[in-house]
């Protein structure tokens, strides 16, 4: 304590007032680089932020990794004790050749497998259907039968391996090849690890691939929750996905409230058919996108922690710590790359996937250079998977939990998104819920609103892309080798299909068909039946078909 | 490329060439002067078909509902023809006409036709527009059309007013029945529809509705607006709704809906021969000149005015009787 | 052409002949933010666009082409089927005759394919990171060349 002076203020008073107003000043009469400075998503920035901008209770809103809240992550000791999962996103032609690149990336420190199914696949039709035409193998592999389920895992131990699977509408038919497939391995199916899609309500909002209209879909999504309870209990039954509506155009906000809005749902209804909350909840993982936007992304990641461990626990009841924990994959974001100066994307996914880490994610996809013109090739694959080894390795990021805690900017955003997000849910809720939000079209408009938006301020040159409205090079850089789909493999898509029926019991198929049939119309769990169909051999768009007939197909609103 | 002529244009509409019929009402829409001739030629076939107008408020489910009574009319072997108007964009004058994607499924439909119209602007010449379409696709040999709008200005209320029967959609929530009384949809309305009547709220609606209508008359005289439930999406009430628009068109041919038809047609003419002697005058004989002339040279505005209507009307004649 | 005149100098004039524009999302590919984006701005330049909604067949778009005797189709497509979807397309366009319509279109397409589809009946393909003003703007010129050329009367 300073001695008292007469007119004159105690030491370090002086001080804190003079500089700030100094800074002031001289923040008013400096250039400004821009007329105004925003996050990607829109949300202004200020120059400097303080400690008056991030008002926390340590423990109300930070917690300790692995305890409620879980802003600073899901387990005690995050990376120090395990490193996030290394799981790139790999599909393409024929299930022998998807089983070649799964090898090859295990083979190169792959953690774990993530599958990607051409449209067919997504859309439920099988490869020699007319609306497969020019379709087959073209954006991931080609599955339509347990047989060729079996060609993909061939050689891998489904045992060890945990394997996520990107598929929505026909999420519960493919996850029941998997479970036959590896109940034919030899594989109890209390030891499968992995996760399927199966997020019907963002395929609504926006990734589109979906089959039957919402209510028949979350009533199936609910018999896989059920199912996979008592019998796969290792298995993922959903990742509430916000990386779709991100790709869509949303802003950081809205990827946050979307997605836990539509997971908030599927807690619903898993409550309202008859679940109990701790049966089920601790299986709902989570997907995220990583944008370019660097502390917004770290801070959204944490927000969502957060938010979800509040709403589960203080809203819905949950006891279980399990159930109250945001457990998550990220993918950097595909929207972000550019098709001009391809090896740009190299960095572009450093730093999404760098945002990703320090935001304490449990499982990562690196996006390849060359994705925005085609498949990624052997080469650019391996750039991606190595960018996430270099983090790991080198960059010593992962040595210290959730290391940007306490940052004024950081807490700061968090608080912000989560700020947001809760907006959304009161609109949300005051529009009667997600589903009818779903139908009025009131997402997708918001998504696509977001979209316009940022399409204008690129255009306009407000938001910059190197190599696209700043640093353009004339000539068409060097080209880029591109990963073709051959035609043999749809030819040879046909023949497998065509060779399997001739062989299989059609009797037997068809009496598993019509018993899915019958269970559409009973409360009978539906997964139970698709694997006893898988077993006999039906395909994916002979259930997939049985399933339209049964629960209409499903039509979107207008929104344009 | 030959550009059609009115005359082969309507040879090929007779013939049941589609992309004739799109022609037809694309030049109907653009003011061409080819228009008038080609439906002249095909002018007999006109008055078969019965128009129906949907309007209501955005977000109602009026697409969806179009969809589904063409759905049913197809079932009783009628050919359908859609026209959907969209607002255009006052900024750009451009507009996203999206409505028919709530009807994809009748896109293959030989037996259907749907088209897309953008309001143009609210000079009423979109309702004309949407008139001249209803009769190309009428000489086409569509039975039912369908005509949507949505029900928030001036210039839709002027399509729907050229239907034969007008059934205005509303939905539960958001306070639809009292706007609708507001918004002077209730007046236009001969057949109420409360969409989607599952949702709560959908029997207190429909119960308002009932009330306002013993109120209020429809246009016509003593016609009971009949107030119909329906759930678009999943296709109930869709039949309880073709029967309220049958009762109503019965009723109309009792009244006389030849003639109501016919007092519209002569309106139609009106128009026509107003805008082409507008048109004439001002920019082909040199009104625009002489306004101006007078004007500068101090004369006051409506005694302008009143000169050159003057002289117009001194030298027009009678109408006299019509030659064929 | 029309001899109503412009008297009110509105932009959404009554008469005025405006560039009717069909986009079309063909075959099972669901990513539709391109094609939005590139619907609303083509409308912000004054066109009318209808737009098909998702999971189109060739025929399908070929058949809203003809009822809504658009001037222009332009299709997008991601998912890399596109050498098989876009020729059906413009098949099933010329089977309706419909040669006349500008085919354009965009999404994930390489280079070498471009060439091959502007061969073969598509004017013009856009990349990725296109601005849809140069779309808007390109369509513009390629109509009003050929409204001039047929002397504004189709």
């Amino acid at each position: 304590m300073s001695e008292k002076r007469p007119g004159v203020l105690p030491t370090g008073t002086v001080v804190r007032v003079d500089a700030q107003a100094q800074w002031d000043a001289a923040v008013r009469s400096s250039k400004s680089r821009e007329a105004s400075f925003t996050s990607v998503s829109g949300s202004p920035l200020k120059p400097l932020y303080g400690p008056e901008d991030a008002q926390l209770d340590v423990e109300r809103d930070l917690g300790l990794p692995g305890s409620f809240p879980f802003t600073r992550g899901v387990h005690p000791t995050m990376y120090r004790g395990r490193l996030w999962t290394m799981r790139q996103f790999a599909g393409f032609g024929s299930a022998q050749q998807t089983n070649q690149r799964f090898k090859f990336l295990l083979e190169h420190g792959q953690t774990g497998l993530s599958t990607a199914f051409d449209f067919p696949t997504l859309m439920g039709y099988d490869s020699d259907h007319p609306y497969s035409e020019g379709e087959v193998g073209q954006v991931g592999v080609a599955i339509s039968s347990l047989e060729d389920m079996q060609t993909l895992m061939a050689g891998i131990p489904m045992q060890e391996v945990s394997t996520s699977m990107t598929i929505n509408g026909p999420a519960p038919i493919l996850l029941a090849f998997y479970i036959a497939c590896g109940e034919r391995a030899g594989v109890d199916p209390k030891l499968l690890r992995g996760t399927v899609q199966n997020d019907i309500l963002k395929e609504y909002q926006a990734q589109h691939a979906w089959l039957v209209p919402p209510e028949p879909a979350l009533r199936m999504i609910c018999d896989v929750m059920g199912y996979c309870a008592q019998r796969v209990p290792q298995w993922n039954t959903i990742s509430i996905s916000g990386y779709h509506i991100r790709e869509a155009g949303s802003t950081a906000a809205q990827e946050l409230a979307f997605t836990l809005a539509n997971g908030m749902e599927y807690v619903r209804r898993g409550v309202a058919a008859g679940l109990a909350v701790d049966d089920f909840a601790p299986r709902l993982s989570f997907f995220f996108d990583s944008h370019i936007d660097f502390f917004e992304e770290i801070a959204k990641f944490r927000a969502a922690r957060r938010i979800w461990a509040r709403k589960l626990r203080d809203e819905f009841g949950a006891k279980d710590p399990r159930s109250w924990m945001v457990r998550f994959h990220t993918q950097t974001a595909g929207v972000t790359l550019t098709a001009q100066q391809p090896e740009n994307n190299i960095v572009r996914t450093a730093f999404e996937a760098l945002a990703a880490v320090l935001g304490g994610t449990q499982s990562l996809h690196t996006n390849s250079m060359d994705e925005t013109l085609s498949l990624p090739t052997e080469k650019a694959v391996k750039i991606a998977l190595r960018t996430q080894q270099i983090i790991a390795e080198e960059t010593e990021v992962a040595h210290v939990i959730d290391p940007l805690a306490g940052s004024y900017f950081v807490e700061a955003s968090t608080q912000r998104l989560e700020d947001e997000a809760q907006a959304y849910f009161d609109e949300i809720e005051r529009r009667g819920g997600i589903v009818p939000c779903i139908e009025a079209g009131w997402i997708q408009k918001e998504i696509h609103r977001s979209a316009v938006a940022y399409q204008r301020a690129v255009e306009h040159d407000e938001k910059k892309i190197v190599g696209v409205n700043c640093y353009q090079e004339s000539d068409a850089g060097p080209t880029i080798e591109l990963h073709r789909i051959d035609k043999s493999v749809e030819q040879d898509q046909r023949a497998r299909l065509a060779a399997l029926r001739a062989r299989r019991d059609a009797r037997r198929a068809q009496r598993e068909l019509d018993l899915i049939r019958a269970a559409c119309r009973s409360r009978e769990n539906l997964l139970e039946r698709f694997v006893a169909a898988a077993h006999a051999d039906c395909t994916l768009g002979e259930i997939a078909q049985v399933l339209r007939e049964e629960f209409g197909k499903y039509k979107e609103p207008k929104i344009l | 490329m030959i550009p059609p002529t009115a005359a082969s244009l309507s040879e090929r509409l007779i013939a049941g060439d589609r992309s004739a019929l799109a022609r037809m009402i694309s030049w109907a829409e653009n003011g061409d002067p080819r228009f008038g001739p080609a439906l002249d030629l095909v002018f007999s076939r006109v008055g078969g078909g019965a128009r129906t107008g949907i309007t209501g408020p955005p977000g109602a489910g009026k697409s969806t509902l179009v969809n589904e009574l063409a759905k049913a009319y197809r079932a009783q072997g009628r050919k359908v023809g859609v026209l959907a108007v969209d607002p255009s964009s006052p900024f750009s004058g451009g507009a996203l006409l999206g409505d028919r994607i709530r009807m994809e499924e009748r896109t293959l439909d030989p037996g259907v036709f749907i088209r897309s119209m953008a309001s143009r602007g609210s000079h009423g010449g979109m309702a004309q527009a949407a008139v001249d379409a209803c009769d190309a696709m009428d000489a086409f040999g569509f039975e039912e059309l369908l005509i949507e709008t949505v029900g928030v200005g001036q210039a839709e209320y002027d399509v729907v007013a050229a239907a034969d029967t007008v059934v205005v959609v509303l939905c539960p929530g958001a306070g639809d029945g009292i706007q609708a009384m507001k918004a002077g949809l209730l007046e236009v309305a001969d057949v109420l529809v409360v969409n989607k009547s599952d949702l709560s709220g959908a029997d207190r609606l429909v119960n308002d509705l009932d009330e306002a209508v013993h109120v209020r008359f429809s246009r016509e005289e003593r016609f009971a607006v009949p107030v119909v439930p329906v759930c678009a999406a999943n296709g109930t009430g869709i039949d309880e709704l073709i029967e309220a628009i049958r009762t109503h068109r019965e009723w109309l041919d009792a009244q006389g809906l030849a003639e109501r038809r016919l007092e519209m047609r002569v309106e139609r003419v009106r128009q026509v021969v107003d805008a082409q002697i507008s048109a004439e005058l001002w920019s082909q004989r040199g009104w625009r000149e002489q306004a101006r002339a007078q004007l500068r040279a101090g004369h006051p505005p409506h005694r302008v005015a009143r000169h050159l209507a003057q002289r117009a009307l001194s030298s027009i004649p009678q109408a006299g009787a019509p030659r064929s | 052409m029309s001899a109503t005149s412009t008297t009110t100098g509105s932009s959404a004039d009554a008469t005025r002949r405006r560039i009717r524009v069909l986009i079309g999302k063909p075959g099972l590919d669901g990513h539709d933010r391109g094609a939005k984006t590139v619907a609303t701005a083509l409308r912000d330049f004054g066109m009318e666009v209808v737009y098909t909604g998702l999971h189109q067949t060739p025929e399908m778009i070929a058949e809203v082409a003809v009822q809504e005797d658009v001037d222009v189709v332009g299709l997008s497509i991601l998912s890399g089927a596109h050498m098989s979807l876009f020729p059906r397309v413009r098949k099933e366009l010329l089977s309706r005759n419909m040669g006349h319509v500008l085919l354009t279109g965009g999404g994930i397409i390489p280079a070498e394919d471009i060439e091959t589809l502007q061969q073969d009946g598509f004017t013009r393909l856009f990349g990725p990171g296109t601005r849809t003003e140069d779309i808007a703007k390109w369509i513009e010129e390629q109509m009003q060349r050929r409204w001039a050329s047929e002397g504004d009367q189709a």
